[in-house]
């Protein structure tokens, strides 16, 4: 096979695995950048890939089975903003330890989505998914075209939040009070901003963004639902953010990079080479530890209050 | 929105405020009016920066009332405080560093957030207007983390009148300036005064002097004085603050002049953003001498102060310690060969809050003979020895078991101290000691000091407060961007000469000759 | 620690608890169960008889382990999420060991096995505080990302080298070891009953672990570092070097852990053995205060409630990953609880209200005037 047609098979493999860790990722940055790091993705990411298999399942025989993907990728935001705002219930109003709550949150949207499923469905069951959509014209080109515009909506959209999420962060007024919470609270206390609720907000946002990733796993990918599915991702994409340098253009980058080590079991398949299974499911999380060690402190550029709660009656 | 209307007064009455095991603001109550400068002043922990951030909103008080123009008024909120037209600067200072002064402004500029567009350009364009009109240069597009303290400072001052204040707050604005500095501040505040209302802090009292109009003075919290600063002398007010008539001791000078016991030759260090923050820096530090360092915080005392701890690499030079080059030493050999550290930041460097008294009087000591026997603590020793320590060093808490960190800050300070005397160093570094702390135990931390220094301890005293160093020290090495530009007997140093120094000028060749007023002025400030 | 503070931190922990029953049952009443049956099940279905007792105990020896090597963790400023994979760690070396010297005498095989099982769960550990320490890698990070790394290392020794070379006969290729030797085995300490010696080992390791934190100069340098690694620098002590002693310990007690149960419990290497511990460990640790004396009855409570989950899923259909959505609630409460614990004002504000009780409460409330 050539090495051409190998890169191909790779990056074609590489962009739609991306979808999941990119979405989770640019949602956890807001929660980074306002200073609070949240653990528990993982945990949103579980309880978003329940509904999103869960909602178009129980539709399907209904009349609004058409909107079925939709709905569920719809519950999937909605509870995972709502696993956001209990997660700045605990860390913002709280000001309990940030590490600690997000492995606690992190147990329980596991839990609950493990629960839920058994008790609801039980056993192996498939959905439909999404369709892959062509884009007419773009997806004729050679070697671009199969790698980038072959996807289906959510794709799109994910890869399309990317430029998004940069504009928001930085050209729009809650995207300063956001920098500003993450890195001075409370020189944007004395300026009237709401250093809670800001944080709130970036919580909501981030969950919601963590439950659309679960719902991909979920509903685009797999195509249906197990505890082990979502495997650590939220995890790898708290890394992904620190190791993007809090950028959404930083984060893509590493999404892909770690898609790549994901996909890499089938890729080895697709090239014909032996290669012990469970290495090859090991590598994602090695190269985590990697990149963790090998990132060295750039923390003047992103949020330097990361991780501390703020406290307006703490005497200074 | 700001508020247009001149703040033609501001009241307060009757505010009291109380933290855990601290009354901070007792019935206090206070006003002041436009085209006066109302000087706040007291000493360390008085309650003049709870009061403060209490009209700011930062704070609730427990009870009382604060009216604008007649008007009762709640802040809740900073942004309410703005709002009224109140503006603060803080000592500090509330910039986000790794934002461009336009950014910071815009924070707080609500008129300028629109839905998805964030108007920069409008707060640059504003910031410009207020820079011109009160002539305080400031660069929209500069970074803040690239500007100087000084620089900063005048950009809080432009952001403030920029979001519209009409009553300007300052605390202890001059507290990392130069003399020159101060006195150029000085100037453009009294330019301000009189369209505004300005409250400033501070226990400085010849800046208070040439400032303000009237005074108050707090002192535990409650107010003990109101008056027109002119009726009244420096020396007055000093008694007032502190209640009785101070004197801080003092180096009266006598003593042999020991063998030299720390010699640090060309040090070079860097700092956190990898420039040189020490470059060729030389010191000379005898037995039996109280050597101060004088400079504005900044230039190189926080780093000489790790390298000699031990905490910062040194990448050349030497630091000869009784013949023992000190450099890259680790701390354990460091307080080993003798060297005793008095930190800078008491809360999270000199103690562990959540510890008793007793177990951190022994941080440094709990492997030694004393109190450890085959890697078992004695915890009879242990417990004997606070106790002792206690009564000597008047520590007051309620037991040696108390967690160290709900004591005040003089009393923290002193069960540093007293952890670090009872170890019999060779030499001790002291950084800013008495920092935040209450006259009382200011003068106790003074006595010390002196005490240990007649024993033959050479006493490396870094501080801010010139009138500290110049108290205590037998010479004074004034530090400039990571030098030490000059070392002088204390006799030949005065404010001015200092002052000259620390801002890197050279020194003017006759000594001596500084004016009998401003040497009139130094004892008690 | 005075009365006072031990009376407010149990008026806390009593709080916890009932927060979390009541949300947990929320969640059951979302599931069709009903959440006083499933209480009734968890908590007394399990103490009915004495094997239920022997077995709620052999429940609570891994988790006394693992919370005790998280508690030395956590008390010295590291935070050990990776006890799951130490675990599967020490599985793997204890069965390794015991299998290399099947006739080795007691004395030396049991111990032996033990202590590779240890070292396992050290090194793994170890792996992390060394990241930290070195190139300051967030611990949660490395140890979550260590533990999925630990479970495909398991997988595929137990499918592959490690299997037990009957089952590749009679081709039913479940993925376990070979049975250990007997001499390997931890005695019974009841008969008829799974409790084993592994109970006395743990009990003994508490009052070790207590010793160590609050006796020796070793523990003060550690707690030191936990509490206050700032000043602790300032005081010479190496920080960095407690963090990996720390998380060597801590990954010890849980490759400990995994083989006291090969050899106490399950006598060979299999699937799911670890179960859970690891992430049980982290809530019995803090709900036991990260105490020794808060640890041991912690680690029998939660025995009681992972029998209980079992039973609730064959009698009430309670799907037993109920307890880990339990567990994920109580420690989102005990961090919640704890800002109350530290917080001066809402400490003041108790003893205020609670003040008529305690006179010595009003003199504690009002701190230090100087």
């Amino acid at each position: 096979m050539s090495a051409g047609l190998m890169i191909y098979n790779v990056l074609c493999l590489a962009v739609p695995f991306s979808v999941a860790l990119l979405l989770a990722a640019l949602g956890e940055n807001f929660n980074q950048r306002a200073g609070v790091f949240n653990l528990g993705c993982d945990g949103i990411m579980c309880m978003g890939a329940f509904l999103g298999f869960m909602v178009p399942f129980t539709l399907k025989a209904t009349p609004w089975a058409a909107y079925g993907n939709f709905l569920g990728l719809g519950a999937a935001m909605a509870v995972g903003a709502a696993m956001g705002v209990v997660f700045a219930l605990v860390t913002v109003t709280f000001r309990a330890s940030q590490g600690i709550a997000g492995i606690g949150l992190q147990m329980l949207g596991w839990g609950l989505a493990g629960t839920l499923f058994r008790h609801f469905v039980g056993g192996v069951t498939g959905v439909e998914g999404m369709a892959a959509i062509a884009i007419p014209g773009l997806s004729k080109i050679p070697f671009l075209g199969g790698v980038l515009f072959n996807h289906n909506a959510l794709t799109y959209t994910a890869l399309l939040l990317v430029p998004a999420c940069w504009f928001l962060l930085y050209k729009t007024p809650w995207g300063l009070k956001v920098r500003a919470v993450g890195t001075h609270p409370r020189a944007a206390d004395t300026m009237g901003i709401h250093v809670d609720l800001i944080r709130y907000q970036a919580l909501m946002l981030g969950g919601a963004m963590a439950g659309l990733a679960g719902a991909y796993l979920s509903l685009c990918q797999a195509k249906m639902f197990s505890d082990d599915l979502v495997a650590g991702r939220g995890f790898i994409a708290v890394a992904l953010v620190y190791f993007g340098r809090w950028s959404p253009l930083g984060i893509l980058g590493g999404a892909l990079l770690f898609s790549i080590a994901q996909s890499f079991q089938l890729s080895m398949q697709v090239w014909g080479i032996k290669f012990p299974y469970e290495f090859a499911v090991m590598l994602p999380y090695v190269l985590v530890i990697v990149v963790l060690a090998l990132a060295r402190k750039a923390r003047q550029l992103g949020p330097t209050d990361l991780g501390k709660p703020y406290n307006r009656e703490m005497r200074f | 929105m700001t508020a247009l209307e001149p703040i033609s007064e501001l009241k307060l009455e009757g505010i009291t405020k109380r933290f855990p095991g601290v009354l901070a603001c007792d019935d206090i109550s206070l006003q002041v009016r436009r085209g006066e400068v109302l000087a706040l002043v007291g000493e360390n922990g008085a309650g003049k920066t709870t009061l403060m951030n209490i009209i700011m909103g930062l704070y609730q008080p427990d009870s009382g009332t604060i009216s604008v123009n007649g008007e009762e008024v709640h802040f809740r909120a900073p942004g309410d405080a703005y709002a009224r037209g109140i503006g603060m600067v803080h000592q500090h200072f509330m910039l986000v560093p790794n934002m461009t002064v336009a950014e910071n402004l815009a924070l707080g500029l609500k008129e300028l957030h629109h839905f998805m567009n964030l108007d920069i350009k409008g707060a640059a364009k504003r910031i410009r207007e207020v820079s011109e009109r009160y002539e305080l240069p400031v660069n929209p597009d500069a970074y803040i983390w690239q500007l100087s303290v000084g620089e900063q400072q005048r950009v809080e001052l432009v952001k403030t009148l920029c979001l519209g204040a009409r009553l300007l707050i300052l605390d202890e604005p001059t507290s990392a300036l130069t003399p020159q500095e101060t006195d150029d501040l000085i100037e453009r505040l009294q330019r301000m005064a009189s369209e505004l209302a300005i409250i400033f802090i501070s226990h400085k009292l010849n800046e208070v002097k040439a400032l303000s109009n009237r005074v108050s003075i707090l002192r535990h919290g409650a107010v003990v004085f109101n008056g027109q600063t002119a009726n009244h002398e420096s020396s007055e007010l000093a008694a007032l603050m502190t209640g009785h008539d101070v004197v801080l001791p003092r180096n009266e000078g006598s003593g042999p002049q020991g063998e030299p016991l720390l010699s640090v030759r060309n040090l070079c260090v860097r700092g956190d953003r990898g420039n040189l923050v020490l470059d060729g820096f030389n010191l000379e530090l005898r037995a039996g001498e109280i050597l101060g360092m004088a400079g504005v915080s900044g230039n190189g005392q926080r780093e000489f102060a790790d390298a000699l701890a031990g905490l910062r690499p040194v990448e050349s030079g030497q630091m000869l310690f009784e013949d023992k080059d000190l450099a890259n030493r680790t701390p354990r050999e460091i307080i080993q060969a003798g060297m005793g550290y008095v930190p800078e930041d008491r809360q999270t460097e000199g103690i562990v809050p959540s510890f008793s008294v007793k177990d951190n009087l022994i941080l440094k000591d709990f492997a030694e003979p004393r109190f450890s026997k085959m890697a078992f603590l004695r915890r009879k020793a242990i417990d004997s020895n606070a106790e002792m320590l206690k009564e000597r060093f008047d520590i007051r808490c309620p037991s040696t078991s108390t967690a160290t960190g709900s004591l005040s800050g003089g009393n923290i300070q002193k069960v540093i101290l007293a952890r670090e005397i009872s170890r019999e160093p060779k030499a001790l570094v002291a950084v800013y000691p008495t920092r935040g702390i209450d006259m009382g135990a200011q003068e106790f931390i003074h006595e010390q000091l002196l005490a240990r220094r007649r024993e033959g301890i050479g006493i490396l005293l870094i501080s801010e407060e010139l009138e500290e160093v110049m108290n205590l020290s037998d010479r004074i090495a004034v530090i400039y961007k990571g030098k030490i530009l000059k070392v002088l007997p204390a006799v030949e140093a005065t404010r001015e000469r200092l002052g000259i120094l620390m801002a890197g000028l050279a020194d003017p060749d006759s000594p001596g000759d500084a004016p009998v007023a401003a040497q009139a002025g130094v004892a008690h400030e | 620690m005075n009365r006072n503070k031990i009376l407010y931190s149990g008026a806390i922990i009593l709080a916890v608890t009932l927060i979390a029953a009541l949300l947990v049952a929320l969640v059951l009443f979302a599931i069709g169960a009903s959440p006083l049956a499933t209480y009734k099940t968890i908590l007394t279905g399990p103490l009915s008889d004495l094997f239920g007792v022997t077995e709620v105990l052999v429940r609570s020896v891994p988790l006394m382990l693992v919370a005790l090597g998280i508690a030395i963790s956590f008390r010295s400023g590291i935070l050990n999420i990776g006890a799951e994979g130490q675990i599967q760690m020490g599985v793997i070396a204890s069965t390794a060991m015991a299998l290399a010297m099947p006739h080795a005498p007691k004395a030396i095989l049991l111990p032996a096995a033990l202590m590779a099982g240890a070292l396992a769960g050290a090194v793994w550990g170890g792996i992390a505080g060394w990241l930290k320490a070195k190139l300051q890698v967030n611990e949660i990070l490395s140890t979550v990302m260590l533990n999925y790394i630990a479970a495909q290392v398991y997988t595929f020794l137990l499918r592959g080298p490690m299997l037990d070379p009957s089952e590749l006969e009679t081709g039913s290729g479940t993925p376990q070891s070979m049975r250990l030797p007997e001499l390997a085995f931890l005695d019974t300490l009841v008969p008829g009953t799974r409790i084993h010696m592994g109970l006395i080992l743990a009990l003994v390791a508490a009052l070790l672990v207590w010793m160590l934190l609050w006796k020796t100069t070793l523990g003060y340098r550690m707690r030191t570092a936990g509490a206050g690694a700032k000043a602790a620098r300032y005081a010479g002590i190496p920080v960095e070097r407690y963090l990996i002693v720390a998380m060597l310990m801590a990954g010890g007690f849980a490759g400990l852990a995994g083989a006291v149960e090969v050899s106490g419990v399950h006598h060979r290497a299999i699937e799911g053995i670890s179960s859970g511990y690891g992430f049980a460990g982290i809530v019995v640790a803090l709900f036991g205060a990260l105490h020794p004396g808060g640890i041991v009855p912690s680690a029998v409570f939660f025995g009681i409630l992972l029998i209980g989950a079992d039973m609730t899923q064959r009698s009430a259909s309670v799907p037993a990953n109920m307890v880990l959505v339990l567990q994920g609630v109580i420690i989102l409460s005990i961090v919640s609880a704890q800002s109350f614990l530290r917080n001066p004002y809402a400490q003041e504000r108790f003893f205020r209200w609670f003040g008529r009780f305690s006179p010595s409460a009003r003199k504690a409330g009002k701190g230090v005037q100087s």
